[in-house]
């Protein structure tokens, strides 16, 4: 096991050169890294949010609230369908996960389905093309004439990873727009959406701005009825609702139910100030349909008020004055500048297709991420310094071959996780001293094993030679269990303990691969230039 | 130039001698951690149970019951404080709500704690964990640690033998309920990175019982007709530096991330330095003695060698 070929001595040279090419990054300011030529490797390690500081918020997109709202306008579907055959029914309405009908004539069932059927096909051939198949209805009969509607798991499936998809691309041009750097959006489980932001440790007003759907719509408000009416007895006209506004005390108003214009069809939204009152107003600007339909809209309706409202609460309703024709308009509220700004911003990035709900957060100021790296680093230094002076007590050259095994351990570490883009966290730097004490163990290994062989009889080399081979699978099978155990917190673990479990993994190849085959090199050379039975300084 | 030595040369200690008071101490550590698991439970931290935590610090030093009257004051009902490492640094832990839904509700809370005491304090760290998401974590947490201990379970039956597979699972079973007790003994936090850091002594305990069942399988091949219980005795003293010496390294750089590695990770390098020790004792006095209980196939001359 001692004999090195060329090739072999070159390649363990070229890995050892590439740990230090990837770790040198991490010694480099900033501003050197930018300036190096591309095909030099440039990244620095990653700094988890525990040691930069930031804020970590895990939300929940709430997608059985698009399946619900999938359901009731499938029951307006059917209604229209089923009226426009003259198909009479009862019973119509959503029950659990599907919409039930009862056909009152049991011949007209068969008619009846053929007519909710191609509802399926045109919601397919729809919005999506036909590629999609998240609208594919599945339809079973039930008893003589009742008929269920649902749709179909394969089409629940790809609606929500739609709606997650959806959902991460408006966080995304949200949280952009706090103009902090490198934020990380990432989709975690089924339903479930990770914000990262580094250095951001008040998270106030990024969960201000994630809480909220921003669903802007313009709707007429009723002009027979008032609010007041209707809550005082009145019959409610069909197609309104009551909507109050987020002002205390809440102001209702009896709103048309049918959105005239969607914000949707918003291009641009921006912060300005009302040029009467001067207070924070909120600028926006619809495209060419949105445009000429707002025109349309308030063209018809001058003299009545229009409601716009913001996830089910009215901002405002006032009164048109005169046909709005060039497609842009204001919003004008009870605004501080900041709210203003805040909505603005909402409406630029478009509406969440789901409500979402925050499960988890996790904030690191500054100060504690900087003591942090402060404390790991000085234990590292520490850590580090004991064992080396340790292993030289204890093995004295070999001792030596060991520690500089050991520093090449650590650069490789370094080196492969800048390469791989891992993350360090806290316990990423616990993950790398607990490697530092570990890596001399496949070190330990050896050498007890050849001074146990040295004990026995055998010339040095001899029993150099017996020592490395005896004592490598003891090593194999000692580092696989460990290396298990870190592949399973890896799947199972999540943010700093990943981190943890990453450095752990990375620790163990490299210190297996700088034990071995490293010291093995060296003890090698050593042994090269000495006579056969030369005492070894163990 | 002269080394030291931890262990001197060509020991030849009789630990078998003694395995029946090592298995009686064993059982009764074992005994009193399920005692005390069972009577006190865990302190679980947010991460398992959901709930709210602050982390505060000043230049002065707190004055811990005036910030408290100050929060309840708030109306921030069941609000725990203590000190954090110094006494310039304080957690404020709020349980969470049995039937809390989300975070959310916890959210405000924050808010308003933050704005009380944001002018005189640096709020160094706030987590909130929901209900839902902690629920998540214990399952993870179980399911990890048993999915380490199975597979290293048929690991070793794939390169050993049963009995050495459930010999070093015993051992594995030991240091984790031994660990466990201890953090339920003396009511530490038990989070989400002492978990980390019991898997990782799942793996280190594994290594250590590995390295002595291989050198058990090597004097086995060697010498066939050797009593069993100094057969196993020969390959402990064999392995005995290499014990030590590894456990004395690792445990030199655990005891400086104890020290400096601030007290943030204090729990987690804690749990390892514990869990290291019980680890190694538990290779020698528990792992080995066992392959004398449940006996060990003599003839190994089929088997190649490796």
């Amino acid at each position: 096991m001692l004999h090195f070929s060329r090739y072999k001595i070159t390649g363990i040279m070229l890995v050892i050169l590439l740990g230090i090419l990837f770790s040198l990054p991490n010694f480099l300011s900033q501003e050197t890294r930018r300036q190096l030529p591309t095909f030099v490797p440039s990244n620095a390690l990653n700094l988890g949010l525990d040691l930069r500081g930031g804020s970590h918020l895990l939300l929940e997109v709430d997608t059985q609230s698009v399946t619900k709202e999938r359901l009731d306008n499938l029951v307006s579907d059917i209604r229209i369908e089923l009226s426009g055959k003259s198909i009479k029914y009862r019973g119509l309405g959503v029950s659990g996960n599907a919409v039930e009908v009862t056909i009152i004539d049991t011949d007209k069932r068969d008619e009846a389905i053929q007519a909710i059927n191609a509802l399926s096909q045109s919601l397919l051939a729809g919005v999506f093309g036909g590629s999609s198949n998240d609208d594919q209805l599945q339809i079973d009969k039930v008893g003589d004439n009742h008929i269920r509607v649902s749709f179909t798991e394969a089409a629940i499936l790809a609606r929500n990873l739609k709606t997650i998809q959806q959902s991460i691309e408006i966080i995304r041009r949200r949280v952009d727009e706090l103009g902090t750097t490198e934020p990380v959006i990432q989709r975690q489980g089924d339903s479930r959406v990770l914000v990262q932001v580094p250095g951001l440790d008040d998270p106030q007003r990024l969960k201000a701005l994630l809480g909220q759907t921003a669903k802007l719509n313009f709707h007429l408000v009723d002009p027979n009825v008032s609010a007041f009416e209707v809550l005082n007895g009145t019959r409610q006209p069909v197609g309104t609702q009551i909507l109050y506004t987020d002002t205390e005390p809440a102001t209702p108003y009896l709103i048309q139910r049918r959105v005239m214009v969607s914000g949707e069809r918003l291009v641009d939204a921006n912060m300005g100030f009302d040029p009467a009152s001067g207070s924070p107003e909120v600028d926006f600007r619809f495209d060419a349909v949105g445009g000429k339909r707002f025109g349309d809209v308030t063209k018809e309706n001058v003299g009545r008020p229009f409601a716009i409202v913001l996830d089910g609460k009215v901002i405002s309703a006032p009164v048109i004055q005169t046909a709005i024709l060039g497609g842009s308009g204001r919003i004008t509220g009870r605004f501080s500048v900041q709210e203003a700004n805040d909505l603005a911003i909402l409406l630029r990035a478009g509406a969440l297709p789901a409500p979402m709900r925050i499960l988890e957060e996790r904030t690191v100021g500054p100060g504690l991420g900087a003591d942090s790296i402060a404390a790991g680093e000085k234990a590292l230094m520490i850590g580090f310094a004991a064992v080396i002076i340790f292993m030289v007590l204890s093995y004295s050259t070999f001792g030596l071959f060991a520690n500089i095994a050991l520093i090449i351990n650590l650069i490789l570490i370094m080196g492969v996780l800048s390469a791989l883009q891992a993350t360090l966290t806290l316990p990423g730097i616990a993950g790398i001293v607990l490697t530092v004490g570990m890596a001399v163990d496949a070190n330990v290994l050896i050498f007890e094993r050849i001074k146990e062989e040295l004990k026995e009889g055998r010339p040095a080399i001899i029993a150099t030679d017996m020592g490395y081979s005896k004592a490598l699978g003891t090593i194999m099978d000692a580092n696989i269990t460990t290396l298990l155990a870190a592949i399973i917190l890896f799947q199972l673990g999540s943010g700093p303990i990943r981190g943890f479990s990453v450095t752990l993994a990375v620790g163990i190849v490299t210190s297996v691969f700088t034990a071995v085959v490293v010291t093995r090199l060296f003890v090698a050379l050593w042994l090269r230039r000495r006579p056969r039975d030369v005492e070894l300084p163990l | 130039m002269k080394t030291i030595k931890l262990i001197p040369d060509n020991t030849s200690i009789r630990f078998m001698r003694i395995r029946v008071i090592a298995f009686t101490f064993s059982g009764l550590l074992i005994l009193a951690s399920i005692v005390s698991l069972l009577g006190q439970g865990l302190n679980f931290g947010i991460d398992f149970m959901g709930g709210t935590l602050i982390e505060a610090a000043q230049e002065d030093e707190i004055d811990i019951s005036a910030l408290r009257s100050r929060l309840n004051n708030l109306g921030v009902a069941q609000v725990q404080i203590q000190e954090f490492g110094t006494s310039n640094d304080v957690l404020i832990r709020i349980s969470g709500q049995k039937n809390a839904v989300n975070a959310e509700e916890n959210l405000s809370t924050v808010a308003a704690i933050r704005e009380e005491i944001e002018g005189d304090f640096e709020i160094r760290r706030v987590e909130i964990v929901g209900p839902q998401v902690s629920g998540e974590l214990i399952q993870a947490g179980l399911l990890a640690v048993s999915l380490a201990v199975i597979s290293m379970l048929i690991y070793i039956w794939f390169r050993f033998e049963w009995q050495f597979s459930l010999g070093s699972v015993i051992a594995l079973v030991h240091d984790v309920v031994l660990t466990l007790g201890i953090f339920s003994f003396l009511q530490i936090e038990f989070n989400i990175s002492i978990l980390a850091a019991i898997l990782t002594i799942v793996g280190y305990s594994m290594n250590d019982t590995v390295v002595v069942y291989d050198r058990v399988r090597e004097k086995l091949r060697k010498y066939k007709k050797m009593e069993l219980t100094e057969l196993l005795d020969l390959a402990i003293n064999k392995t005995l530096s290499r014990t030590v010496m590894t456990s004395v390294t690792t445990l030199i750089a655990l005891f400086s991330l104890y020290i400096f590695g601030g007290e943030v990770i204090r729990g987690f390098t804690f749990a390892m330095i514990f869990g290291i020790v019980v680890g190694t004792y538990s290779s020698i006095f528990v792992a080995a003695p066992i392959l004398n209980i449940f006996g060990v196939k003599r003839d190994w001359s089929g088997l190649d060698k490796d």
